[in-house]
């Protein structure tokens, strides 16, 4: 008999996106049942590995105005303005509370919370704890969530499918990674927080952990995804592991150098103006790859790179500001930035893209919600700014947590029995996926074709042909996950079988980031063509939607009008 | 890019639903020279053996997935350079926790002791967000910053010779964490806290052997904590607001 788990409201991921949401809706109704289902233990989501800092205005010579412009132009005016609106007008309030929640940020000497500089930022309003702002944020959600009787922890469940009967979503089904069972978490509404999809490719800032689930969950649904072809590339990764170099070292007014020793982003012209290597993320990528292609980076054994020069800082505000950045060169690229530059190239960091959702988080089917990396709610448009995403997780959470709570109020009983059956359909799926000889394809053979499809054809840098040859590729790997073989046959944390739903997952992403990019023929933020150099507003200043085509086409990819009204379009000068 | 080694890695492996007791296996890998023992286990897992388990994600010694003991050490293994091994290199799970399989241990009993110290802010009245943050000077902060470091990989557990014989001890990682807020000025449960630390399997349990210190990769000396938690109690009692039971010594 198959086991079913009865809850009010569902959040898949228990990352700062899915832990505001849990916390949002327990506090919106203390009679409500939250199960907070995560395929890792929440303190081991990705969020943990965010380092600068979460951006809320904070000091006088700061405004919401000034927040909502900067993010809308780093968008490339391709961010939804109400939502940016509604954004900073939060984002005080809710860092304001993570304060009341014990998160450790940094002080001033007077004890008020202290404001550091971040890319494309007009002055100081990201708030930051040294330079492990993802850890404490996350540890402070995670251990403030644990008052709360109300919210029940499903640990390392990875959701399969959403169970959605007449048209609405009612629930999951999970595959208890410990045990191999398969059962249905049934809830009124569900909500997305699963983050980004980084793994997608080969070389990333993002842990094995980010490999898009909660997208395509959404996706194999029914619910289009937005804005795909956006990718963030974050200019200072370690050459080889990817580990991730916070943009808080520029902050903190590190340089950014070519084998010249020259300070390219003050002596050439990138576009970034007096900005200089605090410009936004898209701009500083494409200088530092434009160096490296003009002979003016340094070959190493894992590639390119140029140099991020923090030796001018000293060691003591290092050690205060930067702490952790120190300790990852010294352990991951065996340099202690006190005496030497630490080597950097650009690296995959983050999905503008997601799930599509209005400002409350919905999606098109009825009680299915979506929040932080997982979702497109249309805040970063085509470029993120640098310390947004951390108080996107907090500001959207909270409101899809709310909005959930108020839907799943409303909603009536469900059908068990039609859910039932999905859910012993889906047991077998899975159960026919342990031990699966298929094809004798190998997982991490898949795994690497696709990421090299990804590299090639939607890179930093990107053109027709080469991104027809990356869809074309993709195309042929998704059809053969149908050979995959799954050595491992066993019940109990078959962490073999969960790599190979992981892939699965992967690929329906890559294919809508790869589909949807070789259809925007303009350059956009992060989306950059060496064919269409530039931005093209008279026909493409809209949203993409993909939409998954069950037999195995490919995303069907159509339009969505972006929401205006606020600030005019105009040229991205700084 | 320097020379591949060829090392011998000797790995527990264990799947309740096949073995009735841990056994090793041994796989040949190719160790680049900048390679953690991590890299080492992702190469068997992708290239040599499916069925491995381990738990990893960040790579990065942030998310705390990937604690092992190695060569018999608790170990973060994605910070653990296998260049300071010799040529064969021992990999089992965490020791002082039960197994559920491979490299994989139960850890549904540290979240119990964590969320037992109750932490969060505990203030008789809340601020409401209207009104801002609460001050907290850089001195205030640094009271506390070191003991909220802790990303929960367990070493200290692995290390602790009170847990190895006593279970449900406490251990450092949760009594560093009540500790911590204890020690922050925004917070006001520093009685309710010293009320669980003076209880049995807490705080009087701690033998002091400083092991726990010794392995955290983050540095947050829970050693330390437990010994001024041991402390605070003992002048709450002074005080007369607790009594002093349970392993008091």
């Amino acid at each position: 008999m198959t086991d079913i788990l009865r809850h009010d409201l569902v959040i898949v991921g228990g990352g700062a996106a899915g832990l505001r949401a849990a916390i949002a809706a327990v506090e919106a109704d203390p009679s409500i049942s939250v199960a907070l289902v995560s395929k890792v233990y929440p303190m081991r989501s990705h969020t943990v590995s965010a380092e600068g800092g979460a951006a809320a205005v904070a000091r006088e010579d700061d405004s919401l105005e000034m927040h909502g412009y900067d993010t809308v132009k780093g968008s490339d005016f391709l961010g939804d303005q109400d939502v940016i609106q509604y954004f900073v007008e939060q984002a005080p309030r809710e860092l304001t509370r993570l304060e009341h929640w014990g998160c450790p940020w940094s002080r001033n000497e007077d004890g008020t919370v202290a404001t550091r500089a971040f890319g494309g930022m007009t002055t100081k309003r990201t708030w930051y704890a040294a330079d492990k702002v993802g850890f404490h944020m996350l540890h402070a959600l995670f251990q403030h969530s644990l008052q709360f009787d109300r919210i029940v922890r499903y640990n390392e469940q990875f959701v399969t499918k959403l169970l959605v009967d007449g048209g609405a979503v009612r629930g999951v089904t999970a595959l208890d990674v410990r045990t191999g069972a398969v059962r249905a978490v049934l809830g009124r509404a569900v909500i997305l927080a699963t983050g980004g999809a980084g793994k997608i490719f080969p070389f990333t800032t993002n842990g094995n952990i980010k490999t898009g689930d909660g997208m395509a969950l959404a996706y194999c649904a029914g619910v289009p995804l937005k804005d795909m072809e956006f990718v963030q590339y974050h200019p200072t990764g370690l050459p080889g592991t990817g580990i991730l170099i916070t943009e808080a070292t520029r902050g903190e007014g590190g340089h950014v150098k070519n084998s010249e020793g020259e300070r390219f982003l003050v002596t050439r012209d990138y576009g970034v103006g007096t900005k200089a290597e605090l410009g936004p993320r898209d701009m500083i990528s494409r200088a530092i790859v434009q160096e490296i292609q003009a002979g003016r980076g340094f070959e190493g054994s894992f590639g390119a790179f140029v140099h991020l020069d923090l030796t001018h800082l000293g060691e003591a505000r290092i050690d205060k500001q930067l702490p952790m950045v120190r300790e990852l060169a010294k352990i991951y690229a065996g340099v202690d930035p006190v005496y030497e530059p630490i080597p950097i190239r650009p690296v995959v960091h983050y999905m503008m893209g997601g799930v599509d959702t209005d400002i409350d988080g919905a999606t098109s089917i009825s009680g299915l919600y979506a929040a932080g990396e997982t979702a497109c709610v249309s805040l970063n448009g085509a470029n993120r700014l640098g310390s947004n995403s951390l108080t996107e997780c907090l500001v959207f959470g909270a409101r899809a947590g709310e909005h959930a709570v108020g839907f799943a109020r409303g909603t009536g009983e469900c059908n068990e029995s039609a859910l039932r059956s999905q859910t012993e359909e889906e047991a077998g799926r899975i159960a026919a996926l342990r031990g699966k000889k298929g094809g004798g394809e190998k997982i991490s053979q898949i795994r690497r074709e696709m990421n090299d499809a990804m590299e090639s054809g939607c890179g930093v840098y990107r053109n027709a042909s080469d991104m027809a040859s990356g869809v074309q590729a993709l195309a042929k790997l998704q059809d053969r996950l149908a050979d995959l073989a799954i050595e491992d046959s066993s019940l109990v944390f078959n962490t073999e079988l969960v790599a190979a739903l992981e892939l699965v997952n992967m690929m329906d992403v890559a294919r809508t980031v790869a589909g949807a990019a070789q259809l925007r023929d303009e350059s956009r933020g992060a989306h950059t063509r060496d064919d269409f150099a530039a931005r093209d507003d008279q026909n493409f200043l809209h949203h993409s939607l993909c939409h998954f085509d069950a037999a195995g086409a490919g995303p069907r990819i159509d339009k969505k009008a972006v929401t205006l009204g606020h600030w005019e379009p105009e040229e991205r000068k700084y | 890019m320097g020379d591949v080694r060829n090392k011998t890695f000797v790995v527990t492996r264990f799947d309740p639903d096949r073995d009735e007791a841990p056994r090793t296996q041994r796989y040949q890998v190719p160790v680049q020279p900048d390679w953690k023992v991590l890299d080492a286990l992702n190469y068997i897992k992708d290239e040599i053996d499916g069925t491995l388990s381990h738990r990893w994600s960040c790579r990065m010694a942030v998310c705390g997935s990937c604690g092992m003991s190695v060569n018999g050490e608790p170990r973060l293994t994605c910070k653990d350079a296998l260049d300071q091994y010799g040529d064969t290199v021992e990999i089992g799970p965490l020791a002082n926790f039960p197994v559920i399989r491979d490299l994989v241990i139960e850890m549904e009993g540290f979240l119990e002791k964590l969320k037992s110290v109750k932490p969060w802010i505990i203030r008789a009245k809340e601020k409401a967000v209207e009104e801002g943050p609460l001050n907290q000077s850089p001195e205030q902060l640094e009271e506390f910053r070191k003991f909220s470091m802790c990303i929960n990989c367990m070493l200290c557990y692995a290390a602790c010779p009170v847990v190895a014989n006593e279970p449900d001890f406490l251990g450092p990682a949760a009594i560093a964490l009540g500790h911590r807020y204890n020690l922050d000025s925004r917070d006001e449960g520093a009685a309710e806290r010293n009320e669980i630390f003076r209880g049995e399997g807490t705080v009087f349990s701690c033998s002091y052997a400083n092991e726990c210190t010794e392995v955290c990769p983050k540095h947050v000396e829970p050693a330390a904590a437990v010994n001024q938690a041991k402390l605070n109690v003992l002048i709450d009692w002074a005080k007369g607001l607790v009594l002093p039971r349970g392993g008091a010594q």
